[in-house]
C-alpha cells in the first residue's frame, strides 16, 4: 500500500506502484485541475509540488507528475493546484497572474501557478531571476511569456519580506497557501516513509523510463530506488566528490562545495532540462540512459568519473565512465546490477572546467552537441587536459586522443588548431532531427574552441581561432 | 476588463475537454494509424488485438452506416482509410475500450500488410506531375510583362518556409454520448461546432438536429481545431451510436502531432522589378503550397496567401500564381494567419533580395513603397481609412529607429564575436473570411426573470478572450454588473449554423450579432419603463432606470420584473451578416475584406558568431488597434502573436523524412519557444486612429495579424549574419534555425 497526503487528505491505496502520479491524480481521484500536456516533462502542464519531510521540515519542489511513478509519493504531500486555493480569495501566486494577464487559454495555468507557489515556499531572498528560472519548465503557447514574466516581477515584490524563521507561518498569513500546510509536517511525520520494492527495472526520479516506456512501464514491477536512503548523499574525499546514484541534478546545483569549486557551475547545470526535471532526475538515471547526448555524462566525463556498480547481492565493482559505453546505449553492466555510486574529480586550483551545449532552443532542450573540457596548465603548457563531446556518436564520447595530443603542448593558436583536426578524426556524427553531419562538426568544432577562447581568454581571440 | 476566465484559470477550475466527470459505463477510444505514407492495404488482422483485455470494438470504414467522407471544401477525405493510405497517420480504424491503455496495447497487436507505393513529400516534386488539389489560382493587376521594361533593376530568387505545429497545450479530443431516439450530444474541443455537427451527421447517416455539439473552451486553437478536431468527434460519436455507450477520446500528444495537420510549408519563386528611386514596378511569385494528401482547408489558405502576396506594400503590377499541392503528407490546415503569414514571407524575401542585390536598406524600399489611401490591391479592393505609413512613422520616431540603426552599426564595428542585426517588418491584413458566406453570426440572449442573463454565441473561447469582449458588449448595453451575465458554452442547439471561430472574426461577427439582440432587448425595456416615466428619456445605468438623466426608483430587477409580468419577450435571437463585402472568383476581382489592420514592428537581435545562436533583444511595435474595447487582452494577442510568430521564423523546425515520417514528433523535438528564447523586450503602442464601423465598438480584430510581425525576426537575424558574412550567398529559408544560422556564418562564398 502507499500512502501520502493530496492536498489535505491522507491517501492510502493499492493501485499500481508504477501508476503515474498524473494518472492518479486526474483519474482516480478527479483532481482535474492538473493537466496533461505531453506525458513527457517538456511542457509542465502536470507540474505539482512534492513535499518531503527532512529534519522535522517539509522541503518542497515542483516537479512533474506525468512522469512520476505513484511510490515516489510514499509518504509525500503532494500538492495540486487544488491544494493551493484558499477558501475566499485567491492566493498570491494566483493573483498575480490574474492581475497581469498571465493567462489567455488557461489550460498551462495551473502549472505556472503551482511552480510560483513552489517558489513562494521555497525561496530565500526571492529575486526575479529565481522566480523565472521556477517556471522555466511551464511552456504557454498563448501569452509569449510577457505578462507571465510581469506576474513573476509582482510575486517576486511580495515575497520580498518573506521571514525565513518561520516561512510557513509568514507564507499561510500572506495569503500565499492554505492553512493547512501548517499541520503538514506533523501529519507526515506520522506516514510509513519507506516503500519497499524489489522490481526488476529499476527506476529513479522517471524522468528518463516514463518517456521511453511509459505503456509498458504501467504493468511492470519496478525497483523503486529515488528515495532509498542508502543511494542518496553527496560527499567529499579530498578532491573527489562521491554521489550516491539517486542525487538529483537539482542537488549538485545547489551544492556549495560545488558551488565554489567551479565557477559557472550553477549556468551550466542550467542548461540541463528544466526545474520540475531537475529535481526529480537522477545523475545515475541520466548515465543509464545511455543518451550519446546525456549532458550530465558528457559533464562527468571530462571529471574523470568512475562509477560503482552494485548487484543484487550486493557485489560491487568499479568502472570509469569513459569504458562505461560500449556501443548505442549497450553499457558495461549486467542486468542485475545498478550504478549505486558515482564518484569524480572535482577541479581543483589550476585546473580550469567548461561545459557548452547547444540546441535549437537554449534551455529545455536535447543538445545538438554538448562538449566539456578540464584543462590544467603550467605557466604555458598543458598539463593535463580531458575533453568530451556528445551528439557526435553513438556513445557519449571521450575524447581520448584530441586530449592526449593536448597534454604537454604549449598553449597557443597552432596546438588548437592542430588538435582542432585530430578532433575531427575523433568524430562520428549522423544527421538526425537535431542537426546535419556537417553541422555538428561544425558546431563540434567551435565548442571546442569555444572552451580555449573561455578559459583562456587572455590567451586567445576568436579572430585567432577561427 | 480582465479575461472573466482568468480566476477559474488559475484555481484549476475551468473545463475543458479531458475535464468533463466520465458517466458510468464510458469508453475510451485510440485512434489506428498508418505506418507507411503511401500505400494498398493488402491485408490486416484485428483478431488478437480484439482479444485483448478491456477491448469492446475495433471500428472502421465497414462500420460507417452513412458516407465514409469528412472533407469540408472537398470531398476527399475518408474518415477511415480504406483500400489505400495517402499519408503516415492516416487512420485506418478506431480501437474501443475499457481503458486508454488497453487499447494501447492492442493497438500493437494489429498488424498490417502494405504494399508500398512511391512517396512524395516535396510540393515542387508533385506540382510537375501535375498533382493539385484544386486548379491553380492567380491574382493579376496591371500588367507584368509589359512592366518589367519599366524597371531599372529585376531580382529573382526563391524563398522557403516550413510549416508549423500548432501545439495547443489540449490535445484534440471529444466525448460522445447517446441520447434517446438515435441522438448524440458530442462534447468536442473545436473551434468549428458546426463543421463537426454537419460530418457526423453525415457520417453516422442521421439528420444534423440529431446531433448536438456542446464546446465549452479550448486548451489553444490557433487554427489547429478548426477543420481538424472534426474526425476525432465524429470517430467518438460512431463509435457510441454503434455502440450505445459514452466513448471518449483525448489524444496523446504524439498521436495527435503525427495524425494532425500543420501550417503549409511554402516554396516561392518571385521576381521583383525597381525604378531606380526604389519605387516596386512589377512583382510575379508562384506560390508552391504543400497541402498534404487531401484538401480540408487548402483551398481557402491558398486563396489568403494570394490576397496577401504583395503585404503591405502598392504594386502596379502584380502576377501572383499559386498551387496547392498533393504530397503524402497529414493534410495541412488553418493555422493563426491561414496563408497570408507565407504570402507575405516571400514580398519580404523579395525586397530583402532586391535591397542586398542594391546595397540599400531593405527598410528603404518597404517605407517607399507602402500602401495608401484609395490605392487597389491585386484583388481589386481599394483601399480606404489606410493606416500603413502612419504606424510606419510613428513606430520610427516613437522608438528612435535611427538611433537604433547607429548603435547596431557601432556595436558591430566594436565586436567580431557577437553581432547584432535590425528589421523592420509592417504588416497590412485583410479581416473577413474570404469566402464572402461564411461571414455572419447569430447571438441568443436570455434575460431571466430575476435579472440574471445568459448568452449564447457562436464564438468558442479558445483564449483569445471573445467570452469577455461578448460580456462586455452585454453590461455596456445593458448597463449592468458583470455577474449578472453569464456566457453560456457554444452549443449547435442555441445557435445554428455557425462558422467557426476563425479568421480573426470572431468577436466582429459574434459580437454584432450580439450586440443587436441586445439592443433589441433594450428597446422593449426602455418601452417598459417608459410607461412609468411617459415623455422622458430612459437609460439603463448601474442596474437602475434613469429617466431624462435622472436615477428613478426602478432597478434593473425591477424593471425585468416588470417586463416579465407585463408579458414583454425577455429573450431574443439576432444574425448578423457583413456588409459591403463581395468577391467574384471568376474575375478574381472584389472587396472581400470588411477592412485592413495595419502596423509596423522594429526587430534587434544579436548573434553569437561563434556557436550560431541568438537573442531577440527587442521587438518595438505601433499597432492599429481601432479603437480597443479590451487593450489588456489586445496586447496580450499581440504579444503571443508574435512570440508565436517568432518561433515559426527561429526554432520550430517540423521535420518529415523521404518517406513521410515526421521526425519532430513530440516536444522533445520539436521545440516552441519557452520563457527564456522571447524577446527580452516587447513593446507596444497603439496607433491612435478611428477604428473601423465594420469592427466590433470600432476595436479591430486582433487574432491573427500579429503573427506576421515574427517574421521581422528572420531578417533581423539575416542582417546579423550578413555583418559577420557579408560575402555569403544566403538563401532565404525558414526557420532560421541556429543550425542554419551556423552554417550560413561559416558559409565560404
Amino acid at each position: 500500500m502507499i500512502q501520502f497526503l493530496l492536498n489535505q487528505r491522507l491517501i492510502s491505496t493499492n493501485k499500481a506502484a508504477s501508476t503515474t502520479l498524473l494518472d492518479f491524480i486526474r483519474y482516480e481521484e478527479n483532481l482535474r485541475g492538473t493537466k496533461i500536456g505531453c506525458r513527457e516533462g517538456d511542457c509542465g502542464a502536470c507540474t505539482v509540488l512534492i513535499g518531503s519531510l527532512k529534519a522535522g521540515k517539509v522541503e518542497y519542489i515542483s516537479a512533474t507528475s506525468c512522469l512520476t511513478p505513484l511510490a515516489n509519493a510514499q509518504g509525500k504531500h503532494i500538492v495540486t493546484v487544488e491544494g493551493t486555493n484558499l477558501p475566499d480569495t485567491l492566493n498570491q501566486a494566483q493573483q498575480a497572474m490574474v492581475d497581469c494577464s498571465g493567462t489567455q487559454c488557461g489550460f498551462c495555468t495551473p502549472g505556472f501557478v503551482n511552480s510560483m507557489s513552489g517558489f513562494a515556499l521555497t525561496c530565500e531572498d526571492a529575486t526575479v531571476e529565481k522566480a523565472i528560472s521556477a517556471i522555466d519548465g511551464n511552456i504557454c503557447r498563448c501569452t509569449g511569456y510577457k505578462s507571465i514574466e510581469r506576474a513573476a516581477v509582482k510575486l517576486t515584490e511580495k515575497l520580498e519580506t518573506k521571514d525565513q524563521k518561520n516561512p510557513l507561518e509568514w507564507l499561510v498569513a500572506h495569503a500565499f497557501i492554505p492553512e493547512y500546510f501548517l499541520q503538514i509536517p506533523d501529519r507526515l511525520a506520522q506516514i510509513q516513509t519507506a516503500y519497499a520494492t524489489t522490481g526488476a527495472v529499476a527506476v529513479g526520479g522517471g524522468t528518463d523510463l516514463y518517456v521511453q516506456k511509459h505503456d509498458q512501464l504501467h504493468e511492470m514491477d519496478l525497483d523503486y530506488l529515488f528515495d532509498k536512503k542508502e543511494l542518496n548523499g553527496i560527499t567529499f574525499s579530498g578532491n573527489t566528490c562521491i554521489l550516491k546514484s539517486s542525487v538529483t541534478v537539482t542537488e549538485l546545483m545547489e551544492n556549495e562545495t560545488l558551488l565554489q569549486a567551479i565557477p559557472n557551475w550553477y549556468h551550466y547545470l542550467k542548461l540541463l532540462s528544466s526545474t520540475p526535471i531537475r529535481n526529480i532526475a537522477t545523475i545515475a538515471g541520466n548515465i543509464a540512459n545511455g543518451s550519446p547526448i546525456g549532458d550530465f555524462t558528457i559533464i562527468l566525463l571530462a571529471m574523470k568519473a568512475q562509477l560503482i556498480l552494485t548487484n543484487k547481492t550486493n557485489n560491487s565493482r568499479q568502472v570509469a565512465l569513459k569504458d562505461f559505453y560500449l556501443g548505442y546505449k549497450t553499457f558495461d553492466k549486467k542486468t542485475d546490477e545498478i550504478i549505486s555510486q558515482i564518484e569524480f574529480e572535482v577541479p581543483n586550483h589550476g585546473t580550469r572546467f567548461h561545459f557548452e551545449k547547444v540546441c535549437k532552443r537554449q534551455y529545455l532542450d536535447i543538445a545538438s552537441v554538448n562538449s566539456a573540457a578540464t584543462i590544467a596548465t603550467n605557466g604555458n603548457t598543458i598539463t593535463e587536459a580531458r575533453l568530451s563531446m556528445g551528439g557526435v556518436g553513438p556513445i557519449p564520447k571521450y575524447l581520448a586522443e584530441t586530449a592526449q595530443f593536448l597534454v604537454g603542448k604549449e598553449l597557443n593558436t597552432a596546438t588548437v588548431k592542430e588538435a582542432e583536426t585530430i578532433l575531427q578524426t575523433e568524430l562520428s556524427p549522423i544527421s538526425d532531427a537535431r542537426g546535419t553531419e556537417a553541422y555538428k562538426r561544425l558546431l563540434g568544432r567551435q565548442l571546442f574552441l569555444a572552451h580555449f577562447l573561455t578559459l583562456f581568454p587572455e590567451t586567445f581571440t576568436m579572430e585567432d581561432l577561427i | 476588463m480582465i479575461n472573466i476566465d482568468a480566476h477559474n484559470h488559475v484555481k484549476g477550475k475551468s473545463i475543458y475537454l479531458d475535464d468533463i466527470r466520465e458517466i458510468q459505463g464510458t469508453l475510451y477510444a485510440v485512434p489506428f494509424d498508418a505506418t507507411v505514407a503511401h500505400a494498398k492495404i493488402k491485408k490486416w488482422d484485428v483478431e488478437k488485438a480484439l482479444h485483448h483485455k478491456g477491448i469492446v470494438a475495433i471500428l472502421t470504414a465497414k462500420d460507417v452506416p452513412g458516407l465514409n467522407q469528412i472533407g469540408g471544401i472537398i470531398p476527399d477525405e475518408p474518415l477511415f482509410a480504406e483500400d489505400e493510405v495517402h499519408f503516415r497517420g492516416q487512420v485506418i480504424a478506431l480501437i474501443v475500450g475499457k481503458s486508454e491503455h488497453d487499447c494501447r496495447m492492442a493497438a500493437k497487436l494489429i498488424q498490417v500488410d502494405y504494399e508500398e507505393l512511391p512517396v512524395i513529400v516535396d510540393p515542387r516534386e508533385v506540382q510537375a506531375l501535375g498533382k493539385l488539389i484544386i486548379p491553380p489560382r492567380s491574382f493579376k493587376l496591371g500588367n507584368t510583362a509589359e512592366a518589367w521594361a519599366q524597371c531599372d533593376h529585376i531580382i529573382e530568387g526563391r524563398s522557403d518556409v516550413n510549416g508549423q505545429e500548432h501545439l495547443y497545450i489540449e490535445t484534440q479530443g471529444a466525448y460522445a454520448r447517446p441520447k434517446e431516439d438515435g441522438s448524440l450530444i458530442i462534447s468536442s474541443s473545436t473551434q468549428g461546432p458546426t463543421a463537426v455537427q454537419r460530418m457526423v451527421a453525415q457520417v453516422l447517416n442521421i439528420p444534423m438536429h440529431k446531433v448536438e455539439i456542446d464546446t465549452v473552451r479550448l486548451g489553444g486553437g490557433f487554427g489547429g481545431k478548426e477543420d481538424q478536431a472534426t474526425p476525432w468527434a465524429v470517430m467518438v460519436a460512431l463509435a457510441a451510436q454503434q455502440l450505445q455507450k459514452p466513448v471518449k477520446m483525448a489524444m496523446h500528444r504524439m498521436d495527435d502531432m503525427r495524425m494532425t495537420g500543420k501550417r503549409h510549408p511554402y516554396s516561392a519563386d518571385f521576381k521583383i522589378g525597381l525604378t531606380k528611386d526604389l519605387k516596386i514596378v512589377a512583382y510575379e511569385v508562384t506560390h508552391y503550397q504543400n497541402a498534404g494528401a487531401a484538401a480540408d482547408l487548402s483551398p481557402a489558405v491558398m486563396e489568403r496567401t494570394l490576397f496577401h502576396s504583395t503585404n503591405s506594400y502598392f504594386i502596379p503590377n502584380v502576377m501572383a500564381t499559386a498551387y496547392s499541392c498533393k504530397t503524402n503528407l497529414p493534410p495541412n490546415t488553418a493555422f493563426r494567419g491561414f496563408g497570408g503569414p507565407q504570402g507575405k514571407f516571400a514580398i519580404e524575401a523579395a525586397i530583402v533580395k532586391a535591397a542586398e542585390t542594391l546595397g540599400v536598406s531593405p527598410a528603404e524600399i518597404q517605407k517607399a513603397n507602402l500602401v495608401k489611401e484609395g490605392d487597389e490591391l491585386s484583388y481589386g479592393q481599394i483601399l480606404t481609412l489606410v493606416e500603413a505609413t502612419n504606424a510606419w512613422e510613428t513606430c520610427m520616431t516613437k522608438y528612435d529607429y535611427a538611433g537604433q540603426k547607429k548603435r547596431v552599426e557601432t556595436f558591430n564595428m566594436k565586436n567580431t564575436r557577437f553581432k547584432k542585426g535590425l528589421a523592420i517588418q509592417p504588416i497590412c491584413f485583410g479581416i473577413s473570411f474570404t469566402n464572402t458566406m461564411m461571414n455572419h453570426a447569430r447571438a441568443l440572449v436570455h434575460i431571466y426573470h430575476d435579472g440574471s442573463v445568459v448568452v449564447s454565441t457562436g464564438a468558442v473561447e479558445m483564449g483569445q478572450g471573445v467570452n469577455t469582449k461578448m460580456l462586455q458588449i452585454v453590461v455596456e448595453t445593458f448597463g449592468i454588473k458583470a455577474d449578472k451575465v453569464r456566457i453560456e458554452s457554444t452549443n449547435t442547439l442555441r445557435v445554428a449554423n455557425t462558422s467557426p471561430t476563425a479568421a480573426s472574426a470572431g468577436a466582429d461577427l459574434n459580437g454584432k450579432a450580439l450586440q443587436m439582440a441586445c439592443h433589441a432587448l433594450l428597446e422593449r425595456l426602455k418601452a417598459v419603463a417608459q410607461k412609468e416615466y411617459t415623455d422622458q428619456i430612459i437609460e439603463l445605468k448601474e442596474e437602475w432606470v434613469y429617466a431624462n438623466e435622472i436615477k428613478t426608483e426602478m432597478t434593473w430587477k425591477d424593471l425585468i420584473l416588470r417586463a416579465f409580468t407585463q408579458r414583454v419577450a425577455l429573450s431574443e435571437n439576432a444574425h448578423y451578416a457583413t456588409p459591403t463585402i463581395h468577391y467574384d472568383k471568376t474575375k478574381e476581382k472584389g472587396h472581400p475584406f470588411a477592412y485592413h489592420v495595419y502596423g509596423t514592428s522594429i526587430h534587434e537581435v544579436t548573434v553569437d558568431c561563434l556557436k550560431g545562436t541568438y537573442e531577440v533583444d527587442s521587438v518595438n511595435i505601433v499597432h492599429d488597434f481601432g479603437k480597443s474595447m479590451n487593450p489588456t487582452i489586445d496586447n496580450g494577442q499581440i504579444e503571443g502573436g508574435l512570440v508565436q510568430g517568432i518561433g515559426w521564423m527561429t526554432l520550430e523546425e517540423i521535420i518529415y523524412n523521404e518517406q513521410g515520417r515526421l521526425v519532430s514528433n513530440a516536444l522533445s523535438t520539436y521545440k516552441v519557444p519557452d520563457i527564456y528564447s522571447v524577446p527580452k523586450v516587447i513593446n507596444i503602442k497603439h496607433l491612435e486612429t478611428e477604428g473601423h464601423e465594420l469592427a466590433i465598438k470600432k476595436s479591430k480584430a486582433v487574432g491573427e495579424p500579429p503573427l506576421m510581425y515574427g517574421i521581422g525576426t528572420y531578417f533581423a537575424i539575416r542582417d546579423a549574419v550578413k555583418a559577420f558574412n557579408p560575402k555569403a550567398n544566403l538563401a532565404v529559408n525558414a526557420p532560421y534555425t541556429p543550425e542554419k544560422v551556423l552554417m550560413d556564418l561559416y558559409q565560404k562564398s
